[in-house]
């Protein structure tokens, strides 16, 4: 069984009276552990996908299987408790909540899930010293950098021990050496923790170093390193 | 999400936006104060007047001659209808009629005055010595008349305060004599200044024994009877009993009227309730006005937090997690309006009474409870639509948003 199988994914908005097809008939299958950095022009369909992987969005035609469960039928209240177990997001502008402490934001995906607050309290802590942000706990994120932002980003998405991380551009508001921090520690995520890893990235060298490369275009699949579509 | 958590969630954001939630908390505060300090208003007015009334006696049956139409007024009953007079013996044997403690019969007329070589006309109120307490009055000096229950005494006579000053100054009126129609009559007492009732100034009456005024005017007619029944609850019983026994004395007809102190007194309490309410109804309207800005404030707040929300779904939130949120969020701030509503509400009422002190300007309990339930109802369910919209948002149009 492959943690996500997408067949026939179609993806269309309408624009006035012209249809724009964000997705056309998407096949592709990604094994659970895999590293995927997904890669292509602007407006080629890349966060289109992501949303859809992340049950944001549906499709319009197709067949998507989560860890062997048909999702596209789901009620969006089961949709959003997969979203809370097994889903884990980041975003380029990091979408913290002004209001709350980087402690409060980890906590966010815990909150909602209506885990204890003592088991909620360890996991934070915890969450917190992995990503090194002990010190900055009690400070809201416009107290925070931009990399240190991203951190309780991250920290927040692997709270809940999803089974796949779902990143969009996580560096583009990065400087380089902050970017590459973060991506070393989705990469150890993903090498050490075998959480599915899927990153959508401009920068070439970042996607290089992704084990498999999907390149989009118009809607597409243009180019798949693992060699299965032509 | 846990009811904690939804609390404490809805709590951080609504402090988050100090301004707004203020000026939202205030505007409750208002209309809820606005509330109670015009029903306190309104029903200070109210115990007043009836505290006024009660003064007189509310234990009181009234008997008065000829029969009072309730059905409209009718040309050919006035002439039709001769009344029998209520006499002093109808009065004595009102007496017998269970749950009657006392009365006083009252005969009235007008005569001249005369002491000191000094003349006025005053008004003479001919009655026993019960009335003195039935009607609540108080004497500024020595006794009443001892007349007995058929009104039969001694030659004495109790002025008025106003009749005291005219005749005798500043000189001790006791134990002299004043000539009224042509009689003798020694002052005993002198009434105390101030009382009302029945449309006459206690200051300008004279009070005499009944027999004496009735011989005087050459009548045998009584004005009216005052009764008084043993307990407020034994009023009707001994409204019914008085009837039955004056019908009975006069051969079958009912041409008196009885009337009890309570019937006016209701109609006063009945009128100045509605008033209240109807006050309170008009202050309830900013309640309904503030309920409106709650709508305003939490469309802003959804439309401020959209990236926000759209994250929360992102992360988990179910659309009723998202409504709840936002419900609790309208319902904490109206509570909060509505709690210090109650407090500004009391504070003004205390106002009010440190300046009137005699004017009981208390709020009722159900104002207060009127007042928050209707805060609350409003916050509620005006933040019903904007929390429907929060739930109802797309996620990956609301995460695009900044
Ligand atoms: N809500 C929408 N309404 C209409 N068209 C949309 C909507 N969302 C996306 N599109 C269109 O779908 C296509 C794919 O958009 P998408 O955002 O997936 O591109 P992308 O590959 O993520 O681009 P970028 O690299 O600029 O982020 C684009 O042509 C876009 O205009
Ligand atoms: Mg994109």
């Amino acid at each position: 069984m492959s943690l996500i199988e997408l067949s026939g994914i179609q993806r269309t908005f309408q624009l006035g009276d012209s249809i724009v097809h964000a997705l056309r008939d998407i096949d592709l299958t990604i094994e659970a552990g895999e590293y995927v950095a997904m890669m292509g022009p602007s407006g080629s369909g890349k966060s289109t996908m992501l949303n859809l992987l992340g049950l944001l969005d549906r499709p319009n035609a197709g067949t998507y299987r989560l860890e062997g469960r048909d999702v596209t039928t789901l009620s969006l209240e089961e949709q959003a408790h997969i979203r809370s177990e097994r889903i884990g997001f980041v975003f380029q502008s990091f979408h913290l909540v002004p209001r709350l402490t980087a402690a409060a934001n980890i906590d966010l995906p815990l909150m909602l899930a209506g885990i204890a607050p003592s088991e909620r309290h360890r996991r934070v802590q915890q969450a917190l010293q992995e990503y090194g942000l002990t010190e900055r706990a009690h400070h809201r994120p416009d107290q925070l950098s931009g990399g240190q932002r991203q951190r309780v980003a991250i920290a927040r998405a692997t709270v809940m021990h999803p089974a796949v991380i779902l990143a969009d551009e996580p560096t583009g508001n990065l400087d380089r050496a902050t970017g590459e921090e973060v991506i070393h520690l989705l990469e150890a995520l993903n090498t050490q923790q075998g959480v599915t890893l899927i990153i959508v990235t401009h920068d070439q060298s970042l996607g290089a170093r992704a084990r498999r490369q999907l390149v989009m275009e118009d809607g597409a699949i243009a180019r798949d390193s693992a060699g299965i579509t032509p | 999400m846990r009811l904690a958590d939804t609390l404490r969630f809805a709590r951080d954001a609504a402090s988050g936006t100090p301004l707004r939630t203020g000026l939202l908390v205030l505007s409750m505060a208002i209309g809820v104060g606005a509330v109670i300090i015009l029903t306190a208003l309104g029903d200070g007015a109210r115990r007043y007047v009836v505290g006024e009334f009660s003064s007189i006696g509310t234990n009181l049956v009234i008997v008065l001659p000829g029969r009072s139409e309730t059905r409209g007024f009718n040309p050919a009953n006035l002439i039709t209808s001769t009344p029998r007079d209520i006499t002093l013996e109808d009065a004595q044997a009102l007496l017998r009629v269970p749950g009657v403690v006392r009365h006083a019969p009252i005969v009235i007329g007008t005569a001249e005055v005369n002491a000191m070589g000094r003349l006025r006309q005053s008004m003479l109120v001919g009655t026993n010595r019960d009335f003195l307490s039935i009607r609540n009055l108080k004497l500024a000096q020595g006794r009443f008349i001892s007349a007995d229950v058929l009104g039969r005494g001694p030659a004495e006579i109790v002025l008025g305060a106003i009749v005291r000053q005219e005749l005798f100054g500043n000189e001790n009126p006791l134990g002299k004599t004043v000539r009224v129609g042509g009689r003798r009559l020694r002052v005993v007492g002198v009434l105390a200044e101030g009382g009302q009732g029945m449309g006459m100034t206690t200051g300008e009456l004279l009070i005499l024994p009944a027999a004496t005024v009735q011989a005087m005017l050459n009548t045998n007619t009584l004005f009216r009877i005052l009764i008084e029944a043993r307990s407020r609850e034994q009023l009707q019983e001994v409204k019914a009993g008085v009837l039955k026994k004056m019908i009975q004395r006069h051969e079958g007809e009912e041409d008196v009227t009885v009337i009890t102190q309570d019937a006016v007194l209701e109609t006063f309490d009945k009128i100045l309730r509605v008033l209240t309410l109807g006050v309170a109804g008009i202050a309830a309207v900013s309640l309904a006005v503030a309920g409106i800005l709650v709508m305003n404030v939490m469309l802003v707040s959804v439309t401020q937090r959209t990236a926000e929300i759209g994250l929360l779904k992102a992360l988990g939130a179910t659309a009723r997690t998202l409504r709840n949120a936002f419900l609790f969020e309208a319902g904490m701030l109206s509570l909060l309006g509505g709690v210090a509503g109650i407090l500004l509400g009391h504070l003004g009422a205390a106002i009010l009474r440190s300046f009137y002190p005699t004017f009981p300007a208390y709020p009722p309990h159900w104002a207060v409870l009127a007042g928050l339930g209707t805060a609350l109802g409003s916050g509620l369910i005006f933040g019903v639509m904007p929390a429907k919209r929060a739930a109802r948002l797309d996620a990956v149009i609301a995460l695009g948003k900044r």
